[in-house]
């Protein structure tokens, strides 16, 4: 499962093992696993609460932009899932829009 | 339960604010159908039996996790003895806790585990307890393999990463070998091989069990065989002894920076030895509120920051990046709480522990038998203190 296999049609949810939630205590979203804790910056904790396994990259990034009022965000949450997946903290479907064409032709 | 350290500590207080206590250990209770030479649980546990009630850990719970506790680890003893540890991790993890438990595996059912994970327990970390008894008959008895292989299979059907650890000593150092073969063997995701530290029982068994070192070597190598060997398929973590470091480790990510443990009986502790410090009172949560416990208490206040410090502390220009390192270790070995962590080459103490490593290259170390963690055994040292 290397991040190449991330395309438009990719569904990330939060890895396993990972639990996210928002903190008031710390005004920040927070990925949480065994017996440690990353605090996330706005942007990092903004991408990674749309991984829900139901949007699919493509939805997220279009979600983003319209919540932020920007645009040409596609490269940064890409770059950033692939970090991320990196990391164990998102994780997709092998399959999911696996052949990487697919997204191309759809779109 | 003799790994509560957490291997990768939250790391994100501010020096400056106090944040929340991220981190919370319950110690559910001191019952432990084990008998460790290195357990943590202080040596005089046996006068300490007296649990809260189920109803008392629920709001101490709520009260964390009001201040902004996310980290819970259940520990003991051996935490399976409640019988209402489901009900504990239910609580917590509907408040929004990210819930570790740390168990032998003893007593561990396959219908309990499951009951667990509904409750919502996120993590399990099974240890290898009794190094010289249970090691020797996990070494040599395929049927206690068989039973650790069973616990493990369940963990890992359940979807859990299967975390193993394994504290070792000098009297099972030279079996890291087979100890490692026999994790994967159970399909082990981690193996934390920790070397005792040296506080509580283990403090009390240190002769016999310090390693030299040459078996400390012998034991790197072994695992960075292994380490290539298996690359990814098992990551393997190795904690060497502090006695043959040169400076300390800040303790516990700072005195009342980010800990706080609860031991059976409610007494709140910035580290779950802290209880053996000297003219220090500590606060029960059955007298307090946590927010009381944790930012107005003389317990929690006393080694925070670097005020408190002597010299050669004081003036020191590490003194931010290990604050001293443990009070626990200073007052074991300095007899002085706020004395520099002897483990450091600029104390005046320092050479109680080159004496102790020093004494452990030696082939036979002590004539003295093992003293395992037992009640008896707990009274009659606990006596000697009070005496
Ligand atoms: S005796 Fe062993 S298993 Fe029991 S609490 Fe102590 S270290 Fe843990
Ligand atoms: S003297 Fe104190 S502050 Fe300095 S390195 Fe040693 S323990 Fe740390």
């Amino acid at each position: 499962m290397s991040s190449l296999n991330l395309s438009d049609n990719t569904r990330p949810s939060i890895g396993r093992g990972f639990r996210l939630q928002w903190e008031p205590a710390q005004n920040a979203h927070v990925l949480l696993y065994p017996e440690g804790m990353v605090k996330l910056n706005m942007a990092a904790g903004e991408i990674l609460k749309r991984c829900t396994g139901e949007l699919t990259l493509g939805e997220i990034v279009i979600d983003l932009e319209r919540a932020f009022a920007r645009t040409g965000l596609q490269d940064d949450v890409t770059g950033f899932l692939g970090i991320a997946h990196e990391k164990g903290w998102v994780d997709w479907e092998e399959g999911d829009g696996g052949d990487v064409s697919d997204g191309r032709w759809e779109s | 339960m003799s790994t509560v350290l957490p291997s990768s500590p939250p790391s994100l207080t501010s020096p400056h604010s106090l944040g929340p206590p991220l981190w919370l250990l319950f110690e559910l209770t001191y019952k432990c159908p084990l008998q460790c030479v290195f357990c943590y649980n202080p040596v005089d546990f046996a006068r300490h039996s007296q649990e809260l009630p189920t109803a008392q850990w629920l709001r101490v719970l709520r009260e964390a996790r009001e201040l902004g506790s996310v980290q819970l680890g259940l520990s003991g003893g051996e935490p399976l003895l409640r019988d209402d540890l489901e009900e504990i991790t239910a609580e917590a993890h509907r408040l929004g806790f990210y819930t570790n438990l740390i168990t032998s595996g003893v007593g561990l059912t396959e219908s309990r585990l499951r009951a667990l994970q509904a409750a919502g327990l996120d993590h399990i970390q099974i240890s290898f307890q009794d190094s010289t008894r249970e090691m020797n008959d996990f070494l040599s008895h395929t049927r206690t393999f068989e039973l650790k292989q069973r616990v493990a299979g369940w963990i890992k059907a359940l979807g859990y990463p299967m975390v193993l650890n394994c504290v070792v000593h000098r009297l099972n150092i030279d079996h890291l070998d087979s100890i490692i073969d026999m994790a994967v063997r159970m399909g082990a995701d981690y193996l934390e091989i920790a070397n005792a530290q040296y506080y509580s029982w283990a403090h009390v068994n240190r002769d016999q069990l310090l390693p030299s070192r040459a078996q400390l070597e012998a034991a790197e190598r072994t695992m960075n065989e292994w380490r290539a060997r298996l690359g990814k398929r098992m990551r393997i973590l190795f904690v060497v002894p502090d006695y043959y470091e040169e400076r300390p480790k800040r303790c516990m990510n700072g005195w009342g920076s980010t800990f706080m443990t609860v031991t059976p009986d409610g007494t709140a502790l910035p580290c779950h030895t802290a209880r053996m410090l000297p003219g220090l009172s500590f606060p029960n949560v059955t007298h307090n509120s946590m927010r009381e416990i944790w930012f107005d208490s003389e317990g929690f206040n006393r080694f925070r920051g670097t005020g408190w410090m002597k010299e050669p502390c004081a003036s020191c220009e590490e003194r931010e990046r290990d604050l001293g390192g443990c009070r626990c270790q200073a007052y074991l070995l300095a007899q002085d709480p706020a004395a520099a962590d002897p483990v450091c080459a600029k104390s005046p103490q320092h050479h109680v522990v080159t004496d102790a490593v020093a004494n452990a290259q030696r082939p036979v170390v002590s004539e003295k038998p093992l003293i395992f963690r037992r009640r008896e055994e707990s009274l009659a040292l606990s006596d000697e203190v009070i005496r």
